[in-house]
């Protein structure tokens, strides 16, 4: 049965590996049919940075595209083109104004607190990966 | 009875907490709650039977279950038969099913 789960994510892109988990997490859950709210809060909100660019890797000689690297806004854009129907993405809005974050990739919206916890309120279940 | 998921991310030589959220485990269970313990991150690097950590996961899985995220392990090098006794290898889509179950509590570390 699908459920609807939300997540808050609070690590910068690059950072730890929680974050790789967590889109791990989020990617799995929308597979499996559910409902995934995500508030990014804090420096997460970097992970939708429209002008994220991968790079070359100058100690192995290989090209960006020969890397194949995926920036995160990668992994957000490919979340929400697939699963744009049960995914909804907000960052906090304070804090991109902090950080500068406010061009983002499509999809993500701007939102507060507050809308995190109406999320909570009507989830299934809610996980917070907090920053270490 | 509540049931919790604790999901451990942290190595123990990393973080002295995780002999705490151990604890916390296993304390939760001793007053009959239901609890899985779920490996991830560098959270896998002390179920290697060479760890010297090895004994105390060992003690948890006696009271909890515990599983490893197989992804965490590959990425590590840790082959399955190199885990210690009593956890069990297990991937995110196991994960996501728990953190789904009606009522189960996450707690993240």
């Amino acid at each position: 049965m699908a459920k609807t789960i939300t997540f808050a994510l609070m690590d910068p892109p690059y950072e730890t590996a929680a974050t790789t988990t967590a889109f791990r997490i989020i990617d799995s859950a929308l597979r499996k049919g559910h409902k995934v709210n995500v508030f990014a809060y804090e420096g997460a909100v970097n992970l939708t940075m429209a002008g994220q660019s991968p790079h070359p890797n100058p100690v192995k000689g290989t090209s960006a595209e020969e890397e194949e690297h995926p920036n995160t806004k990668d992994w957000v854009s490919s979340l929400l083109k697939n699963h744009g129907d049960r995914l909804e993405w907000i960052n906090c809005g304070l804090c991109v104004d902090e950080r500068g974050a406010a061009d983002t990739v499509e999809g993500p919206k701007r939102g507060s607190p507050k809308e995190f916890a109406e999320w909570v309120k009507a989830s299934d279940n809610t996980v917070v990966i907090p920053a270490k | 009875m509540a049931k919790y998921l604790v999901v451990e991310t942290r190595d123990p030589f990393d973080s002295n907490d995780v002999d705490d959220v151990y604890d916390l485990a296993t304390g939760l269970a001793d007053d009959s709650n239901d609890v899985t313990v779920f490996l991830v991150q560098n959270g896998v690097l002390p179920v290697r039977k060479k760890s010297a950590a090895a004994k105390r996961v060992a003690q948890l899985a006696k009271k909890v279950t515990v599983l490893t995220d197989d992804f965490s392990l590959r990425e590590r090098g840790i082959e399955v038969d190199e885990v210690v006794d009593g956890v069990r290898a297990s991937d995110i889509d196991t994960l996501v099913d728990l953190i789904a179950e009606d009522g189960r509590k996450v707690i993240w570390h």
